[in-house]
């Protein structure tokens, strides 16, 4: 006990700061702990408050989780560690709760000692069984109780401190121990409450299992009742509404009978009947018509789900890099600048960059307007990779727009040489203009015609690219459409058309090209009809053998299929799946043209072979008369090819041209000594192989400068 | 196909010159081969000797773009160019306008270039002459004409237009018909 002021003192003026400028405490709200107690508490009651809060939540979830564990006896058994349910980390959790366990129940008792009140004692024990208990069950109470327990040793520690030190300090400690005990008792109220709501809970909970397991064995019995339906029911059910739920369910379980028929069918059904039920079932549940399902379940007897589904979602959005303009390594970051997501395709592609999502439209970025990328699916870029178009070579794309596929065939021939893109719609050739203006592509030609003519306008190409149209059953995902809108005759009728594009195509490439002689052909669909059986034609009826497309992945095309029979070479196609790689389902195939023969037509072609090896001469003997020797091409083209001949004429002038200074590699002028109207190249100066590499290094070179100033 | 006529030599170069100068030479006299002009259907096309030599073989009425179109020529004879000569055009530039990034996308729509948006400028940019348009990158975005020289743009009010749009890369999208 200190000294005290004396009374008298007051009279005297303070001296010191006013009592305005004394630290007031922090403003305090009654109830805002929930606490209505007239009582102010103290910090460590309060700490303590929140942690009982804390565990009457515990408690409450703990007996939900018991109810889970459906253990019987709601009695707590002396056995802690068999209540202990096999969550995770048991072992040494059990051990550590264990000993923390007889730890706090000593210091319980001996908080219990310490306090007044000896009745509670029994009560609080009881508790502390309980308790221990709950704590079995759950790790995370144990480690709320360990606290506690701390919680406990300090005050006590406090209390032992405090002992010899002043009165005041005695009865508030002695205080703190009354609280202490009031808490205990609130405790094992609210247990009461708990285990009885826990009851109550696991009384709601057992019922509930047993009508999950009538409705389980409910739904088994559907199952196993599935039968199919008879004509009736076929027809009862096709003006119903589909039901989604049953559909399901037949369909796995037709799927499942069909897994090993002669086991799990039922007596008298035959295999054509559950086919088509699950086709009918499909195409309700899916949209799709039937016959197409009908092809789709040929192709993928197991994987049909797969593949469905597949259908469902888009494909993951992809761009090409336009190596052009710009590399990979320089795009990701700056687009990842702009808020859009984006990581390197795959590992067979160096340009393809996966887009997962993008704060901007990725198609008006002004990187995208300047042409350092297209928007294109992964799918696209196989044909090209495919081809492998060399530098300084003339490439064919037959079937270009909107242009994805030919800027990537620019880029890969780093824009030397020829590249003539040619499409037979006119409002999608602009389309193919304005991609390959955007992406800098200057090597290039766009032309409108029917790709069955172009072998009369042009046919001495060293590589030639046939992205054919299609049906489109490869891109199902794109286009919904196509699930219903196709049928037989439009697959033949693709079929027709893809097997003339691609022999036209095989007559513009030049067997006799010292680089090339290759054709790719590609689709976007997956029906035989549109890719194994049009390739084979083109194989017995031109001098083409498949090769090895170059492609590491994708699947091998079929070599028999159904009724037909394949060359055996046609695994060397490939075929992609969107539920195997993630990409459109495409089929790529590559030929190599060893011949410019004509098989079945020798005598008439003798003097095109003449012809094949001169690109010039083809060109006039075309124009004369070699027109009269093929038959397949529609007389409004052959006007068209005839309009040629005053063309050539009309260049004649071109030596005027003032801004013309024409050199020509003098290899390629022995090549075409005999073109009538070259006089201009011959008055132009040398430009040989060297100066041309020095000159595309120069090229280069503006291009470094252009990006050293970033 | 054919080549340009005298007149329309004159008035094509003309044209270019204002952007890129006497570098007109560079894009005829090459190293890397011979590169040459041609008219096809009023338009002015810039390509290689061998692209002219197979281009040929097409027919005029479905040979829609061969190499890189400049721009063409209007009914009354002028030239107007097109922003696909924008890459010829970049690399040899005389003048040029860097735009703030808040302006770039203005531009991108068809705008004129504020004072306000101006980023820099070339320095005895004179007025009315043929400047290219850069971001704040170094990505060419289109072309346009000083409206303002150097000097009258230092001080002058944010408000008033500095460059004259002539052509973005947002063509490429918005008048995709228009560029064959």
């Amino acid at each position: 006990m200190g000294r005290k002021r004396e009374v008298l003192d007051d009279d005297k003026p303070k001296k010191g700061p006013g009592r305005k400028t004394k630290k007031q405490p922090a403003p305090s709200f009654k109830g805002l702990l929930g606490d209505d107690s007239p009582k102010k508490l103290s910090h460590k009651q309060k700490q303590r408050q929140k942690k009982r809060e804390e565990k009457q939540a515990q408690k409450a979830l703990v007996g939900a989780k018991r109810k889970a564990t459906a253990v019987s006896n709601s009695r707590p058994s002396k056995k802690p560690k068999l209540l202990f349910d096999s969550d995770g980390d048991e072992d040494e959790n059990l051990r550590s709760s264990d000993s923390e366990e007889e730890q706090m129940q000593d210091e319980y008792s001996e908080d219990d000692v310490l306090s007044d009140s000896e009745d509670k004692v029994v009560e609080q024990q009881n508790t502390e069984k309980s308790k221990k208990n709950e704590k079995a069950t759950s790790s995370t109470i144990t480690q709320k109780t360990k606290k506690q327990g701390k919680g406990g040793a300090k005050n006590k520690q406090a209390e032992v401190a405090a002992s010899d030190s002043e009165d005041d300090d005695v009865k508030e400690s002695d205080s703190d121990n009354d609280d202490d005990d009031d808490e205990d008792e609130d405790d094992s109220d609210e247990e009461m409450n708990v285990e009885k709501a826990s009851q109550k809970m696991l009384k709601k909970h057992k019922q509930d299992e047993i009508l999950a397991q009538e409705e389980l064995m409910l739904n088994i019995r559907s199952q196993e009742k599935c039968v199919l339906p008879s004509g009736q029911e076929i027809e009862r059910e096709a003006e119903l509404p589909p039901d989604m739920a049953i559909l399901d369910n037949r369909i796995s379980h037709i799927r499942f009978v069909l897994g090993e028929f002669s086991k799990r069918r039922e007596e008298g059904r035959s295999r054509k009947e559950y086919l088509d039920q699950l086709i009918r079932d499909l195409c309700a549940r899916f949209n799709y018509n039937e016959f197409l399902m009908e092809r789709l379940l040929e192709l993928f007897p197991r994987e049909i789900m797969d593949f469905i589904e597949a259908n469902e979602y888009p494909r993951p959005v992809t761009i090409r890099t336009n190596t052009l303009k710009t590399r990979r390594r320089d795009l990701g970051p700056m687009l990842i600048d702009r808020g859009v997501n984006v990581e390197p395709m795959a590992r067979w592609s160096g340009v393809g960059l996966t887009v997962f999502d993008t704060k901007v439209p990725l198609g008006a970025t002004p990187e995208y307007l300047a042409g350092h990328y297209m928007l294109q699916g992964g799918a696209s870029f196989l044909p090209v990779m495919a081809l492998a178009p060399q530098e300084r070579e003339r490439v064919l794309d037959m079937c270009a727009a909107p242009g994805g596929k030919s800027s990537y065939i620019a880029a890969l021939m780093k824009n030397t040489g020829l590249l003539w893109s040619n499409d037979a719609n006119r409002e999608r050739c602009k389309a193919i203009v304005s991609n390959l203006h955007r992406l800098g592509v200057i090597n290039s030609l766009v032309t409108n015609y029917d790709g069955r003519a172009m072998k009369k306008v042009f046919h001495s190409f060293d590589r030639v690219l046939l992205d054919a149209p299609c049906s489109g059953t490869g891109v199902i995902s794109k286009d919904e459409a196509v699930k219903i809108n196709k049928d037989e005759k439009d697959i033949l009728r693709c079929s027709h058309l893809q097997k003339e594009l691609l022999l036209s195509a095989i007559d513009c490439c030049n067997a006799n090209s010292k680089t090339g002689g290759y054709i790719v052909y590609s689709t976007c669909s997956i029906m035989v009809e549109e890719n194994e059986w049009v390739v084979d034609y083109a194989i017995k009826k031109r001098n083409v053998k498949l090769v090895p497309c170059g492609l590491d992945f994708g699947k091998q095309g079929f070599v028999n299929f159904q009724q037909h029979r394949f060359h055996p070479s046609l695994h060397l196609a490939r075929r992609f799946y969107p539920h195997t790689h993630n990409l459109d389902g495409f089929f790529v195939a590559k030929l190599y043209k060893f011949s410019n023969k004509i098989p079945g037509e020798e005598n008439t072609k003798d003097k095109a072979e003449e012809n094949g090896e001169d690109v010039a001469k083809s060109e006039d003997s075309e124009t004369k008369g070699n027109n009269a020797a093929k038959v397949d091409i529609h007389q409004t083209k052959k006007q068209e090819s005839e309009k040629k001949t005053p063309s050539i004429v009309k260049k004649k002038p071109l030596n005027k041209d003032t801004a013309t200074n024409t050199p020509s590699n003098p290899k390629k002028k022995e090549k075409k000594k005999s073109i009538p109207d070259t006089n201009h190249i011959q008055s132009g100066k040398i430009g040989d192989g060297k100066m041309k590499k020095a000159g595309f290094l120069k090229k280069k070179g503006f291009k470094n400068k252009k990006k050293g100033k970033k | 196909m054919r080549p340009l006529t005298e007149e329309e030599t004159n008035t094509f170069f003309e044209k270019l010159s204002k952007y890129i100068g006497e570098n007109i030479k560079l894009l005829i006299d090459r190293q890397d081969g011979s590169y040459c002009f041609r008219l096809h259907k009023d338009r002015v096309y810039y390509m290689s000797e061998e692209q002219l030599k197979i281009g040929s073989s097409a027919a005029g009425e479905s040979l829609l773009s061969i190499g890189s179109c400049f721009g063409k020529f209007t009914k009354s004879g002028k030239f107007h160019l097109h922003v696909t000569a924008l890459d010829y055009l970049a690399p040899y530039a005389k003048h040029k306008v860097w735009l703030k990034p808040s302006a770039e996308q203005q531009f991108l729509y068809g705008h004129h270039i504020m004072k306000s948006g101006l980023g820099r400028l070339t320095e005895d940019t004179e007025q009315y002459q043929g400047v290219i348009v850069y971001n704040m990158n170094d990505l060419p975005l289109g072309f346009g004409v000083a409206a303002k020289s150097t000097q009258a743009c230092r001080n002058c009010d944010p408000m008033t237009i500095v460059v004259f749009h002539q052509a973005d890369t947002g063509q490429y999208i918005r008048d995709e018909d228009t560029l064959t």
